[in-house]
Parts: structure tokens; C-alpha cells; sequence
């Protein structure tokens, strides 16, 4: 038994349950991550499903993993490099395309083509945006304050939050126009914030993509516009909005950060999922594991969603009866689905000319808010979307490492699709009728792709949810809404990464900031935890 | 070479056409007399061309000379500081040369093919003074800059382009290793060698198959994530991988108006290279010799790792009472490590005794406005960057 005793038990490796570990091991303490897949990474990984294609299986692409997490745990000694994109493309049914680059007055030279004046629009819409993103920036990495708590530490929370908010220091201030703006651009749809600025269907479907990934909201729905800046918030190397591959797929980043664990003395013991953790009096003390071990610890941080933790692995009699219905109620609807393909060479997409860099990166089919409307109603009606919005990238063309010379590597994103399939629910065949479909989408734009097609998988919420663990297959861990960000998330009173079981936590991206490979809730959460220990903490981050 | 103009201008690299044809941004750099680019697209693309797939960047510019003669091999040795007596043939060294007062001139690279042969890359012009140097010995010196077309590959799968143009067993080339080869019909000198501090290579021909050569290697690296690869870019490799530029760093002792600027090894962190055990003499023997049994050298140079994402350009260095104690020479935040470095001439014992407390004070641009930025730095290693596919052998293949 005596064995089986550690300071620290994470349950999960995902992204953040290794930054979390990570840190509290950098910090001395003895960490052990419990992982129920045979492998590492949980939504970060890289798998080699068909010989000589490394897939990005489910994230695939990396902006938001803040820099200051790489440096302090070196995740660069342990194997993360990542590569910048070099442009991003539209195609149109015309036979045309929409691009974007690398270099900002290539993209607005480009966006000129469609339009003289969103060109010029596209100036003041990416300032406002930045402006956005440098609000946002600070607060990624505060806890949230509890604004209902007298608590010293609160209440200069609070004013600190304020502070961010008002961007006194990096901003210069705002004036109340700027406070207005910002309370609007988390409350407006993508459609009417971008209807302020352009005119042209293809800009304003081509810069929508970013509020409709990954979300149950529609590109009309309120809060999409924040969904956006969620996705641009990322940054590579001071780039702001800027993304890029991780150099071997998303898994470098969770395997460089298990470097940086096992460096540090943690360990993680993949194939052993948790299924109960065990509380005594009001307290976790450890956890029970489907193997039937044992395992206790001083602290128990959980890297599972906040619906997987206590309405799964958690007694419900231990907790609060309105935090198990809060819990009940958080939204966390899948709409995502994805596709991995080896291709035996690179597709010709004949609407982007050869060498273009705005094919080196994301490339799109749609061409009006209108369409992705559409895509989404298709959703609500429990069925995927007959004409998806899809983010497809080859990162083959840029990262070596993912299949042999001239062998290529793709990923399709897809939006939207349903966990709750109308008319009895996903099933094999339902599937693969719906892979077919999407390789079809895409061969429309690209006559040679179905022939290079060597092996593709297909992903369906319902695989994200029990093969990966995220419920219902949200990507995002819970849904990106005001109802659900900073002090709310995952439920009110409980922000702070503290559950209502003493020495339970957790650093999900069911916590605040939320989903995406940011690594932040992970970060926050082992602050606390080791606040809570009287362990002092270093790093950049902190 | 040549240029259309009838009197003197900037030089074109026998590479101008196929440069040129590749720069989207039209932006260049007076390097040692020649037009190359500072960047063909973008400056972040290029640098991660040299960390992920293969660089291709003209290296014509940079000063050569070939040594020749029954005492080349002596009067190199006599040269530099290094000692070479055990060099061999075939073989590429690392070297810096001072003047008579023990302050250095110039680093660059010695490329042996024998001991009556040797070919010397640097930075500074330096046919005068090998002239001067020479006499007594039997020697001649040929300026051979605009007589061979250079081009660097470099990074991960540099092996694998190079391979595919037509280097068999490249692989097998250690580093600091060279190689002759004949390809496309014409003879092509492979050193395992660079200035990014990865992976890579440096190839040397007759100006006459500069192009053929450019083409060929841009084709065989075609599935290998190949790009031409600017000065900006080679800037930022040389940067992380610690290496010192002249006139950058240190000024070459020879062209430096005020004395008191002079640096000699000990001070730019290359004592290493001063072998005052050698047999024989080398110029500004005596003058190290007393400096290093003195102990009086005044400055050092050192590695920062400095807190924030503010790269420190130009930063002055203080102490915890805020006395100046150095400057920085070279500064970045580095893509790769993701940490924010630069390289300091700091005034001793700061540096080499005294570690701690050290800041950077940071001016960053913002909006015509300065943010004053006091950062904290701790000095590391000046090898940032040092990957292990560096240094293997056989080096990594992608197939």
C-alpha cells in the first residue's frame, strides 16, 4: 500500500493534466498521472494507424499553448518545435480563391482582389481584434476571482480582473467606447460583428471559419464572435492569431511534456483509467482504477471534463446536490467531427495556383455565412451537415516528420456533426457513409484527391467521447459561452480550480480559459494546488 | 560575377539570376561588396526552413583564399591561434587570428586538403595582411571570393537534399569533415559545415556551375521542405546556435578606431582556441601569453536568458545598484527554445565571478512610445542551441 501513496494523483494525460503534473513535479512533489487510453496525450497525439503516416488524430494545429508553459518546462529540450503556417485559402465554386498569408500586405493585396474596400476594412477589423486579444491575453493566466467572496484575495482579484479588462497597462486604457466594443464582441454573432466591417461574402465566410469551429453555435448564433477571438487569441513567437504544426503532430506536445514530468521524477501509467475516487469525510483521498488498484495521494487534480469527474467517477452523495445539477446543466455539445487521410501524393486543388502559400496552410470551401448557416441547421435537426464547413490542412507540406517524401498527410475538420445522430444514432455503417460523404465534398475541388487516397479514419463525437473522453465529443470541453467563461466555468462558485471535495482540482479545459491546446487551465490549476501547499512557485508563467 | 554597369558597383553572386528569381520581397543587403538578399519571403518561414526541413543561402560573398605552397601548412599554424599541427587533410577547422597585440581580427574557417593546401572563409577582408604575415615563408595566396560560388545547406534533411543531388554517403561526412564530389558533370567541394549550429552543409564550386548547382539542389529538395534562406534569417540561426560575429559581437582589431575596443580571445569567449602550448610561434603569442598569466583581461563575453518576450536589442546591462556593467550585442527571442536570449560584452568580474543579479534594461516600441522593460537575466551557456542531429553520424536520412 505504501507504495501506492503519492503527493499528487492526476487523472488523465491530456495537454493540461501534463502541464499541471509537470509544474507541481518542478515544484518537488511526487506526481502520478492515471491514464485510461494505452497511450498518451489525450486530445494531443500522434498515431501511426496506417504504416508511414503519423496522424494528428484529433487537435492539429497548435497557437493557443502559451509560450511562456513551453519555456518553463523546456518542452523544447524534450522535442516540441513548432512550425508556423504560411497562408490560409478559401476555394470558390467559380473556379477563384480567397487567401490569406504570412506577410499581412500580401493578405490585404489579396483581399482586394475581392473587394477594394474590405481590403482596406481588414486594417481597423484586425486592430479591433488585437485589441481584443491583448484584453484577453493577461486574464488567460489569472484564476478567476469569485466576485460574491469578501475574501482579501478575491476582492483584489476582482480589481485586478477590472484592471485587465479596462487594459490599463497594455493598452494605454480604454475609453468607454473600447469598454462597449469589448462587451459587445463577446455577446455578437460572427455575422453582424463582421457585417461592421466588410462587404464581400468571401471575406466574411473566409474570416467566420474561426467563431464556428468547434462550437454549437451557429455563425448567426450570439457569442460566436467570441468563439473567434478564442481561436485568435493564440500567438506564434509575438505573432498574434497566428498558428502552426507541431514538428511530428499534435502528440510532440504531450510527449515533450511527459519528458519534462519524468525529468522531474512524475510518472504516467497509461492504460490505467480511474473509475472512482475515493472521498472520506468531504475529502479525496485517492482514487480506484478499473484494474482494481488503489492509489492515494495528499491532492487529486482531475484533467477530466467537469461532467466526466463528478457525474462519472465522482459519488454523487459526496457532493452538493446544486453543484451535481449545475453540472447537469453545463453545455457541452459536440458539433465536430474529423477525418485523417494518407495520401499517396499531394492533391491538386486546381482553384489555388501551384506554390501558393495560401495553400500552405488551412483551406476552406465556403463561401457564404449563409452556407455555414445552412451547415448548422442540418445539425440542430440531429444530422451532419450535407454541405459541412470543413478546415483542412496537409501538414505533410510543411512538417517532414509526418510521412515519407512525397507521401502527404491530411486533416479535415468538420462542421457540423451531431453526438446524437437522428434516426438511431451512430453506428459503422452510419459512419463510413458519413466519411464518404466528406471525401466527396472535397473531391469536388480536387479531381485527383479520391485516387491518393491510401487509408483515412474517421472520427464522429461519439469516437471523441469514448475513445478520447470528451463528452459528447466537444472539443472545447464545454462550451465557449459567457454563461460558461471566467467566473462561471465550469460553474459558478467554483472557478477557482478547487472542487467541493477538499484536496480535489481540476485543470480541465472545462476550467477557465477553456478548450484548445493552451495548456493554461492546466498552469492555473497547479498554482493553486501548490498555493494550497504552501509551495512556493517560479517559472515564467507564474 | 560581372556586372552591366561599366564602372564600379555592388557585385551580383553568380546565384543573382536564381536569388533574385526567388525574392518576392525584393529586399537586399550589401554583404563584403555583393547584393544578396536579407529575405526572399518571409523572415520567421526562412528560419524555420533551417530548423525543420533545408536552407539554401548564397555564401559567395564571404571572403576565401587559398594557400599554397611547401609551407602552407606552417605558415597557418603561424597564422592563428589554434593549433593545427595535428589538423588532417581533408578536414575543416574552426579558427580565429589576432594581430601582434593578442586581439583578435577575425574568425573563420580553415579547409585543409593537404599539407601545401588550404582554403581560408572569414568574414573580414584579409589578402593584405596574409601578404604581410607571409614573408619568409614560402607561400602564395590567391583571393579566391570571386572565383568560387559558395552556397549553405542546412537543417534537418539537408543530408537527404544533398543525397538526392547526387552526394552519395554524404552521411557518412563527419562533422568538420569536406568532401570532393562530382555531380551534374562538374566538381563540387562538400564541407560538413555551417553557421546555424544544426544539421548542415556548405558547397563550393566554380562560379561557371552556379546555377546548374542551385537548380539541381531546389529540385532535389523539393518533398524535403526546401527554401532559399536570407541574411535576416541567418541571423537568427547564428544568434541560437552561439555563434560570434565580427564587427558585431567584437570589432576586428585591425579596423577599430579606438583601441580601447580591441578584444582579445579571452574576451569574446574564445580562450579555447588560444593554444599558448604550441610549439611554435603565432602571432600575438606573447602579448596572450602575458594576458593569460596577468589575468588582467577586462571584458567577457556571455550568454543571457533573459525573463519576458521582450528581445533585449541593444540593451544595456546593469548590476543590482544599476552600475552600467555591458552591453548587448545580439539579441532575439528565439522560435525554437522559446526563450528570450542574447549575447553581452560585460566588463569583469560581472559575467565571470559575479552571476547573480543581473538586469537587462529593455526599451520596447510601442506605438511611438518606449516601454521601458527591467528584465532579469541569468547567464547560461552561449550555445543555446545544440541539437544532437548536429554532431551524427551517420546524420538523419528522411526516406
Amino acid at each position: 500500500m505504501a507504495k501506492n501513496t503519492h503527493d499528487v494523483i492526476v487523472i488523465g494525460a491530456g495537454h493540461n493534466g501534463l502541464t499541471a503534473a509537470s509544474y507541481m513535479a518542478k515544484a518537488g512533489l511526487d506526481v502520478l498521472v492515471l491514464e485510461k487510453n494505452e497511450w498518451i496525450g489525450g486530445a494531443a497525439v500522434s498515431r501511426e494507424l496506417y504504416p508511414g503516416w503519423k496522424y494528428s488524430n484529433c487537435s492539429y494545429v497548435c497557437s493557443l499553448l502559451r509560450p511562456e508553459i513551453m519555456r518553463d518546462l523546456e518542452l523544447y529540450k524534450y522535442g516540441l518545435q513548432i512550425i508556423p503556417y504560411e497562408g490560409s485559402a478559401t476555394m470558390m465554386r467559380n473556379g477563384d480563391y480567397y487567401a490569406h498569408y504570412h506577410d499581412h500586405d500580401m493578405t490585404i493585396n489579396s483581399i482586394r482582389r475581392h473587394s477594394h474596400k474590405d481590403a482596406e476594412a481588414y486594417e481597423r477589423y484586425s486592430r479591433d481584434v488585437l485589441r481584443q486579444c491583448k484584453i484577453i491575453k493577461p486574464l488567460l493566466k489569472m484564476t478567476p476571482p469569485d466576485l460574491t467572496s469578501f475574501k482579501p484575495k478575491d476582492l483584489f482579484g476582482a480589481l485586478e480582473f477590472a484592471k485587465h479588462f479596462a487594459a490599463k497597462d497594455e493598452l494605454g486604457g480604454l475609453g468607454e467606447k473600447e469598454i462597449y466594443d469589448t462587451i459587445r464582441f463577446y455577446t455578437m454573432s460572427i455575422r453582424d460583428y463582421l457585417d461592421e466591417y466588410f462587404e464581400s461574402d468571401i471575406t466574411k465566410a473566409h474570416l467566420a471559419g474561426s467563431a464556428i469551429i468547434g462550437t454549437a453555435l451557429g455563425p448567426c448564433s450570439p457569442g460566436s464572435a467570441y468563439v473567434l477571438l478564442h481561436h485568435y487569441m493564440g500567438e506564434v513567437d509575438g505573432s498574434v492569431g497566428a498558428w502552426g504544426y507541431s514538428r511530428g503532430g499534435m502528440g510532440s506536445i504531450t510527449k515533450a511534456m511527459t519528458g519534462c514530468l519524468n525529468a522531474h521524477g512524475g510518472e504516467v501509467k497509461p492504460d490505467n483509467e480511474v473509475v472512482n475516487v475515493i472521498t472520506k469525510n468531504g475529502r479525496a483521498i485517492g482514487v480506484a482504477t478499473k484494474k482494481g488498484d488503489e492509489y492515494y495521494a495528499k491532492k487529486i487534480v482531475s484533467n477530466l471534463d467537469v461532467k466526466r469527474t463528478f457525474l462519472k467517477i465522482t459519488e454523487e452523495s459526496s457532493l452538493p446536490g446544486e453543484f451535481v445539477e449545475r453540472v447537469k446543466n453545463f453545455k457541452i455539445r459536440g458539433s465536430s467531427g474529423k477525418l485523417n487521410i494518407a495520401l499517396d501524393g499531394l492533391p491538386d486543388f486546381p482553384c489555388i495556383p501551384e506554390g501558393d502559400p495560401g495553400g500552405g496552410g488551412d483551406m476552406h470551401f465556403t463561401e457564404t455565412i449563409e452556407e455555414m448557416e445552412g451547415a448548422y441547421d442540418d445539425w440542430k435537426r440531429g444530422e451532419w451537415s450535407r454541405n459541412p464547413y470543413v478546415d483542412m490542412c496537409i501538414p505533410s507540406k510543411s512538417d517532414p516528420t509526418m510521412a515519407a517524401p512525397g507521401k502527404h498527410y491530411m486533416s479535415v475538420f468538420i462542421q457540423y456533426v451531431p453526438f446524437n445522430l437522428a434516426n438511431g444514432g451512430w453506428n459503422e455503417e452510419r459512419k463510413q457513409e458519413f466519411g464518404r460523404h466528406i471525401v466527396d465534398c472535397i473531391s469536388e475541388f480536387s479531381p485527383n484527391f479520391k485516387d491518393l487516397i491510401n487509408h483515412y479514419e474517421v472520427r464522429t463525437p461519439l469516437e471523441l467521447d469514448n475513445e478520447v473522453g470528451l463528452t459528447e465529443g466537444n472539443i472545447f470541453q464545454g462550451e465557449l459561452t459567457m454563461d460558461q467563461l471566467m467566473f462561471n466555468r465550469p460553474v459558478p462558485g467554483y472557478a477557482q480550480y478547487r472542487t467541493p471535495l477538499k484536496n480535489m482540482y481540476m485543470c480541465s479545459s472545462s476550467t477557465h480559459p477553456g478548450g484548445g491546446v493552451m495548456g493554461a487551465p492546466g498552469a492555473n490549476a497547479a498554482r493553486e494546488v501548490l498555493l494550497d501547499m504552501n509551495i512556493p512557485q517560479t517559472g515564467n508563467y507564474y | 560575377m560581372t556586372n552591366d554597369l561599366r564602372f564600379t558597383a555592388l557585385k551580383k553572386t553568380p546565384f543573382h539570376s536564381r536569388t533574385s528569381l526567388a525574392s518576392r520581397t525584393n529586399k537586399y543587403y550589401n554583404w563584403n561588396g555583393f547584393t544578396v538578399p536579407t529575405e526572399y519571403s518571409t523572415t520567421e518561414l526562412e528560419y524555420t526552413a533551417a530548423r525543420n526541413g533545408t536552407s539554401v543561402m548564397d555564401l559567395t560573398p564571404m571572403c576565401k583564399y587559398m594557400i599554397k605552397g611547401s609551407d602552407a601548412n606552417r605558415f597557418v599554424d603561424y597564422l592563428v591561434t589554434r593549433d593545427l599541427s595535428q589538423m588532417e587533410d581533408n578536414t575543416v577547422a574552426y579558427i580565429i587570428w589576432c594581430n601582434e597585440d593578442g586581439k583578435v581580427m577575425d574568425d573563420g574557417t580553415i579547409f585543409k586538403f593537404s599539407d601545401s593546401k588550404f582554403m581560408l572563409c572569414c568574414a573580414v577582408k584579409i589578402y593584405n595582411w596574409l601578404h604581410d604575415s607571409g614573408e619568409g615563408f614560402n607561400v602564395t595566396f590567391e583571393d579566391a571570393t570571386d572565383t568560387t560560388a559558395a552556397l549553405a545547406i542546412q537543417g534537418p534533411t539537408s543530408c537527404s537534399t544533398l543525397k538526392n543531388f547526387g552526394a552519395d554517403e554524404l552521411e557518412l561526412l563527419k562533422p568538420f569533415g569536406m568532401k570532393e564530389f562530382h555531380i551534374n558533370g562538374y566538381e563540387v567541394l562538400i564541407s560538413r559545415t555551417g553557421f546555424t549550429g544544426d544539421l548542415g552543409y556548405e558547397l563550393w564550386t566554380d562560379p561557371a556551375n552556379a546555377e546548374n548547382m542551385w537548380d539541381s539542389i531546389m529540385e532535389a529538395g523539393k518533398e524535403l521542405k526546401i527554401r532559399p534562406f536570407g541574411m535576416n534569417a541567418l541571423e537568427m540561426t547564428r544568434i541560437e546556435a552561439g555563434f560570434i560575429q565580427t564587427n558585431t559581437d567584437f570589432m576586428a582589431a585591425e579596423d577599430t578606431l579606438r583601441p580601447v575596443r580591441m578584444r582579445s580571445p579571452y574576451e569574446i569567449g574564445m580562450g579555447w582556441m588560444v593554444h599558448l602550448n604550441k610549439e611554435s610561434y603565432f602571432v600575438g603569442k606573447q602579448a596572450l601569453k602575458k594576458e593569460k598569466e596577468k589575468g588582467n583581461s577586462e571584458r567577457c563575453l556571455v550568454g543571457l536568458d533573459i525573463d519576458g518576450d521582450k528581445p533585449a536589442v541593444g540593451s544595456v546591462i546593469y548590476n543590482e545598484k544599476k552600475e552600467d556593467i555591458g552591453i548587448v550585442t545580439a539579441a532575439m527571442w528565439s522560435p525554437t527554445m522559446k526563450r528570450n536570449v542574447a549575447l553581452a560584452s560585460l566588463r569583469r568580474p560581472y559575467g565571470i565571478k559575479i552571476k547573480e543579479n543581473i538586469f537587462a534594461e529593455i526599451y520596447h516600441p510601442e506605438e511611438l512610445e518606449y516601454k521601458k522593460i527591467w528584465a532579469k537575466c541569468k547567464i547560461v551557456k552561449r550555445q543555446f542551441f545544440s541539437p544532437e542531429r548536429r554532431n551524427k553520424v551517420p546524420a538523419d536520412l528522411y526516406e
